[in-house]
């Protein structure tokens, strides 16, 4: 039978969470609300005695200075509404599993009783709520239907003697464990129909080539002699699935595309991978010759520089928009969790040394009706940075840095971009750790959490636009706990080379897991009944591709396979072997002794044919603005500071833990208060040396509105440019490329798709020009190409963006350089060129306009910039810097003052620039590879001398001396005609930035 | 192992494991301080016999998330500590616990390391009572996890050892459950008659101890930062003295004139001088 223990805090002690839930009743819901109450209960299913329950709740599930308890009873009273929220059948409920643990240590573990633990919680509200207010808490704010039920249970109903009935969320189902058969000889209707009803995913010509496949008579023979028949099993057809999805096969990225320019030249592009990103990487390489940093490029779960000559870092940005569009906490909390595990499983494994962290959300104050099926941003917003705090912060990874962008249209899809970097020694037991091998003969193992039927079809659900049947299924829960003794078990085993190979289990599972790591040795022998399962009742299909979280999977040499498992068990970490690693070149699962799957590796990597696209571009012509200079400056910057994609973000990023570790540098608030908005991080990986790793992003997707070529170009330049202002330098530098688009693949339901694909080719074409410009090789990427959102006649699609994140060396931290003004009388500088490029800025955006000429890189002026700022940088001349983004000019020098507690006297007048005739313009325009610098006036004219150079330069690198730093805390701007234009103090200012996100 | 066996080398250890994450900067602070052996060793190795803590002198509880917090901070890893054997023995990792304090030996918790010296009881252990939880740490008033430096008020009457010839500290605190409570008045009168209240969170203008936030960042009951045991040999403290062992680490380096070392280090320094005076 089940019980109950219910936990309370003590009558006259705070409820800090039921507080919490009571402000976003009556903040976000608007409904007038009386106190808010929170009891935690606990429902365990299995026999106890009341003697060893009182242990239990007494002990580790309640605190007694603070709290009290009831067994089977009920503690809710002096309430006007009861709500109670638990977890449905199935859903991770990592709070369950670690009570169940506490339990069986205190009162010992028996097999002979087998138990589990699910938790849930009450919210008592008082109030004069009716039931629809009631019920729109529980469903808006304290219940994701998704994957949790609910009860409301109103004042007048509730029996305190009786109090609730226990409620089990079992998973139940048909014991009966099967394989299915299914014929693909059937017509195109027919196939069509079966990529549907399963959430496969694939297309008619891709369900033709498996029909085909079945239909080859040596095929059929080979298939014979393991027991399986012409029809193919549903084990191979999942497993195609994942293995030919958009997510792990980057379909779009790697297909023919004929691109029409719009001007009639027409070209050929064989892969945007192969030719733009991969090909840029490669002409980088070879420049650099020996002096070549990357150590391992696309072909790993991460890219691998070189830190020194001891060690290797590693880079990965990943995104999880489709389930944090369904689960915010669920979806952003697998999103950081699981990106964790692509560094730890690359190479032969790298210990995790930060994460970094980019949301693109809807405004959170969005007030029209919202479509069917779409959480509203804010409860987006709040669940996916409580999901990733968590996430983050229980791994005890710092999250250095990230940013937060806001656009109505990613309604449609966040974008919740998860970064994590690792560190490995270079070398280990006399092996380099950047390479991968596998024998034949070698163990398949898998370490970590159990399979359940969480996130399956997750890698074939995000290559689909968000729907209304999108499955339930496909969102998981991360347990960052299990994850972390996992990753401590797998360093020590790592070190003590007690395995050959490691990679993580992601989209697709064991499918992609070992169907990819398979191809290193030639094939594989699974057999998925030795898998552990969290629930029977998993058909082998549902084990082989279920996305269960915290999995890695190696590749081990039998003679040290004791050693591992002996580790394991010690260590409390489960390790299973699942079969061996073969050269048979074959990809065989069985299930026992039936084989379930049996396809040949060489059909499963490379049967997919390329894809045969085309795109159009037609640049989009705008209304040009229209609208005066605005009356009051000072007014129209605060405006500005107070925006969304410009305000603070400190409250979000005081959440976040950024210093575990011990390595911080720069964080990512810094100045006189602690609260100036830091352009990139810098962190030492080794505490004992003063070597640093720099880590920033670029990111501006408003700019694809105009020209997806420049809106790339710009994520660029803006990643590079924070990373520079910092300290790093353009000789040890990697990137990230990471695109989200939105379905570019012209059909019925995407009329534009030739037009969405030309942005991303025209994106791709920077990616590739600006990369090499600046000799930043990208080394690892990521597509998400389904951002879009369509039920009945609605359809969303978010702006195709960009994310460039990059990674660098600092030789010496002490070197590094924070944007906030230092001192009274140092001379404030703008460095590169302003011009007249308003286009789709945020000042146009206020007034409602878009416009047609957004910021265009010129990356060989910027990159005579950068080398000479880093260079003086290098040499201490520097006193701050800030790069100049969003919001222009006005927004970099009022940040520069107000984060350094100090006033400045700036002169517009001097400002470099070319085609601006407004002082508005001159102030808001987003001209790239700018920044505003301070520099001591000793200083002056060795940072001059800098930064002019060769006098023989044919292009000078633009700069200008525009001001001062006062003691006096006034921000003060002389207009292009000598006038004062405006003059705020720095608190109001701050104030006017600090305000909108507090 | 008997003292003459250790030889008058000061050896630290750092118990890591099922979520803990500052171990690494925390042996790094133990080894800047001139400890001679520093080991972090995995709770399994402790439970396996493999290392015990009878052969340590300065026993490191680092901070992170015992088990996820997930049935209150520390909890879990309370009830694991408090009730796990070593294997293939009798004895209880509890055990080897009161000998080590029995032994007069020192015991640092920082954050979730605090968290579970409170759960467990060993703080402020009044009257050599190592097992009764009289004071708890729970969830930040603000209702929120929260990373920020704050200022400390060092209190001169106290017997911590660790805060020794410090009169303020400067450090981050990194946590969501960090707000001090004690079960009943009796219990802060004592605290504050006794000297137990080694650190507070205190106002950056006059240094004096505040209940504003966020100076104060979780409405600790009379600031409480830290508390330290009768002998002053058991420190626990929310804010990370390991997170502040060089200059870099200070938020305002870029702008401020400060010394090489960072204000951290001194509570391990105090640890490791003591143990070299009067432990060994």
């Amino acid at each position: 039978m089940a019980h109950r223990i219910e936990i309370g805090f003590k009558e006259g002690l705070g409820d800090a969470l039921g507080t919490k839930i009571k402000r976003r009743i009556s903040e976000h819901l608007h409904i007038p609300i009386g106190d808010v109450k929170t009891v935690d209960v606990y429902t365990i299913d299995g026999s106890f005695s009341y003697e060893e329950l009182t242990k239990v709740a007494a002990g580790p599930l309640s605190d007694a200075v603070i709290q009290h308890y009831v067994i089977d009873g009920a503690l809710a009273d002096n309430f006007d509404w009861l709500i109670e929220v638990g977890y449905r059948p199935g859903v991770t409920d990592n709070v369950g599993k670690t009570a169940r643990e506490a339990m069986e240590l205190l009162l010992g573990r028996s097999p002979d009783r087998t138990f589990n633990v699910h938790t849930s919680r009450q919210y008592l509200l008082r109030g004069t709520l009716g039931r629809e207010e009631a019920e729109r808490i529980a469903t808006n704010l304290l219940a994701n239907d998704l994957i949790e039920r609910y009860e409301v249970v109103p004042r007048q109903d509730w029996d305190t003697d009786k109090g609730m009935t226990p409620f089990v969320p079992r998973v139940t189902g048909a014991d009966l464990i099967r394989s299915e058969e299914i014929d693909l000889d059937v017509n195109e209707e027919a196939l069509s129909a079966i990529s549907n009803e399963r959430v496969l995913a694939l297309t008619l010509e891709e369900m033709q080539i498996l029909r085909d496949y079945l239909r080859d008579p040596t095929v059929r023979e080979e298939r014979k002699k393991v027991g399986l028949g012409a029809m193919i099993t549903d084990g191979e057809l999942e497993c195609l699935a994942q293995t030919w999805s958009e997510h792990c096969k980057h379909k779009i990225f790697n297909a023919i595309i004929i691109y029409d320019d719009g001007e009639g030249c027409t070209e050929t592009i064989n892969s945007l991978f192969k030719t733009c990103i991969k090909g840029s990487t490669q002409q980088i390489r070879e420049k650099m010759g020996a002096k070549d940093l990357c150590l391992s490029v696309f072909v790993d779960n991460a890219g691998i520089i070189r830190f020194n000559e001891n060690y290797s870092l590693v880079f990965k940005v990943e995104t999880h928009n489709s389930p944090s569009a369904l689960d915010p906490y669920g979806g952003a909390l697998t999103g950081i969790v699981g990106v964790n595990r692509d560094p730890f499983g690359t190479g032969y494994g790298a210990k995790l040394i930060f994460n970094t962290d980019v949301f693109c959300f809807a405004p959170p104050d969005y007030d029209k009706t919202l479509p069917k099926r779409i959480l509203h941003p804010r409860r987006i917003y709040e669940g996916v940075r409580e999901g990733v705090e968590h996430g983050g912060n229980k791994s005890g990874i710092p999250t250095i840095n990230g940013c937060l962008i806001f656009d109505e249209r990613f309604l449609g899809k966040p974008l919740v971009y998860c970064g994590t970097g690792g560190i490995m020694p270079a070398m280990i037991q006399g092996k380099p750790t950047h390479t991968k091998e596998i024998c034949p003969g070698d163990l398949i193992v898998m370490t970590g959490g159990r399979i359940g039927k969480d996130g399956i079809h997750g890698a074939t659900f995000s290559s689909e636009e968000l729907h209304e049947g999108s499955p339930v299924t496909a969102v998981q829960i991360g347990d960052p706990i299990t994850q972390k003794k996992m990753t401590d078990f797998l360093l020590k085993a790592r070190d003590l080379g007690l395995y050959r190979c490691i990679t993580d289990n992601g989209a697709g599972g064991l499918s992609s897991s070992v169907g990819e790591t398979a191809q290193l040795s030639g094939g594989c022998d699974l057999d998925l009944k030795c898998a552990p399962l969290k629930y029977p009742g998993l058909n082998p299909w549902e084990i082989l591709i279920s996305e269960s979280q915290e999995r890695m999977t190696l590749a081990i040499d039998p003679v040290r396979i004791d050693a591992f498992l002996a580790l394991a068990a010690k260590m409390d970490v489960e390790a299973t072997v699942l079969g061996k690693y073969t050269d048979s070149g074959v990809f065989h699962v069985r299930y026992g002794n039936s084989t379930v799957a049996y396809l040949r590796m060489d059909f499963l990597h490379n049967g997919l044919p390329q894809m045969n696209l085309r795109a159009r571009w037609s640049p989009p012509r705008r209304e040009e603005p229209v609208f005066p200079p605005p009356a009051d400056t000072g007014q129209a910057l605060k405006q500005m500071l107070s925006r969304l994609n410009i305000c603070s973000k400190e409250s979000v990023v005081r959440q976040y833990d950024h210093e575990v570790q011990g390595g911080s540098v720069v964080k990512p608030l810094v100045g006189a208060m602690n609260d100036g908005p830091s352009d990139a991080a810098v962190i030492r990986p080794l505490l004992d040396t003063y070597e640093g790793i720099v880590v920033a992003n670029g990111i501006c997707p408003r700019y694809s509105d105009i020209d997806a070529y420049h809106m790339a170009a710009c994520a660029i330049d803006e990643a590079v440019r924070n990373a520079i202002a910092t300290g790093a330098s353009l000789d040890h530098l990697a990137g990230l490329d990471n695109f989200c688009w939105c379905d570019p693949v012209q059909s019925e339901k995407t009329p534009d798709g030739e037009y969405k694909l030309a942005q991303l080719v025209r994106a791709n074409k920077a990616v590739y020009d600006y990369t090499i410009a600046y000799g930043v090789p990208c080394i690892s990427g990521k597509d998400s190409m389904k951002n879009d959102y369509a039920i009945d006649n609605t359809r969303i699609s978010i702006p195709p963006t960009l994310l460039f994140s990059v990674i660098g060396k600092i030789a010496d931290v002490r070197q590094a350089v924070t944007m906030d003004a230092k001192r009274a009388g140092d001379i404030v500088y703008v460095l590169g060129e302003t011009r007249n490029e308003m286009g789709a800025s945020e000042w146009y955006a206020l007034h409602g306009y878009v416009g047609n000429t957004c910021p265009r890189v010129d990356a060989e002026k910027a990159k005579r910039l950068y080398t000479a700022l880093a260079r003086a940088i290098g040499k201490g001349l520097v006193a701050s810097c800030h790069d100049c983004s969003d919001g222009g000019l006005g927004v970099a020098l009022a940040e520069t003052a107000f984060a350094g507690g100090l006033g400045m006297e700036i002169d517009l007048a001097m400002v470099p620039q070319e085609g601006i005739d407004r002082d508005d313009y001159l102030l808001f325009s987003e001209s790239q590879s700018r920044f505003v610098a301070t520099v001591s006036p000793d200083h002056q004219k060795e940072f001059e001398e800098i930064l002019r150079g060769e006098d023989s330069n044919p292009s000078p690198v633009a700069y200008a001396a525009v001001g001062e730093i006062t003691a006096s805390p006034f921000l003060s701007l002389r207009g292009t005609t000598r006038e004062i234009l405006m003059m705020e103090s720095i608190a109001d200012l701050k104030a006017a930035w600090q305000k909108t996100l507090s | 192992m008997t003292k003459a066996n250790i030889n008058k080398i000061v050896k630290s250890i750092v118990i890591t494991g099922n979520g803990t994450n500052c171990e690494v900067e925390m042996a790094h602070a133990c080894r800047l301080a001139g400890s001679d052996v520093v080991d972090i060793v995995h709770i399994s190795e402790l439970l396996h016999g493999e290392k015990r803590l009878d052969d340590y002198h300065f026993l490191n509880l680092p901070g992170g998330f015992l088990d996820g917090d997930d049935l209150g901070s520390a909890k879990a890893g309370a009830n694991r500590i408090r009730h796990a054997t070593i294997e293939g023995t009798e004895e209880k990792l509890y055990d080897q616990m009161t000998r080590f304090i029995r032994d007069g030996k020192l015991i640092l918790g920082v954050c979730n390391g605090f968290q579970l010296l409170v759960k467990l009881g060993l703080l402020p252990g009044f009257d050599g009572d190592y097992l009764t939880q009289t004071v708890t740490l729970s969830f930040n008033d603000s209702g929120r996890f929260e990373d920020r430096w704050v200022h400390l008020a060092v209190n001169s009457e106290s017997p911590c050892i660790y805060t020794e010839g410090t009169k303020c500290l400067y450090l981050p605190v990194r946590h969501g459950e960090g707000k001090f409570i004690v079960r009943d008045p009796s219990i802060l009168t004592r605290l504050h008659k006794e000297g137990r209240i080694a650190v507070q969170y205190s106002s950056d203008k006059d240094g004096s101890p505040t209940m504003d936030y966020p100076a104060n960042p979780n409405g600790a009951i009379d600031a409480i930062a830290g508390i330290c045991n009768d002998t002053g040999r058991i420190f626990g403290l929310m804010p990370h003295p390991e997170a502040y062992l060089h200059r870099t680490n200070h938020p305002r380096w870029t702008r401020e004139d400060l010394p090489e070392t960072g204000m951290g280090l001194i509570i391990f320094q105090n640890a490791i001088d003591f143990i070299r005076r009067q432990v060994i």
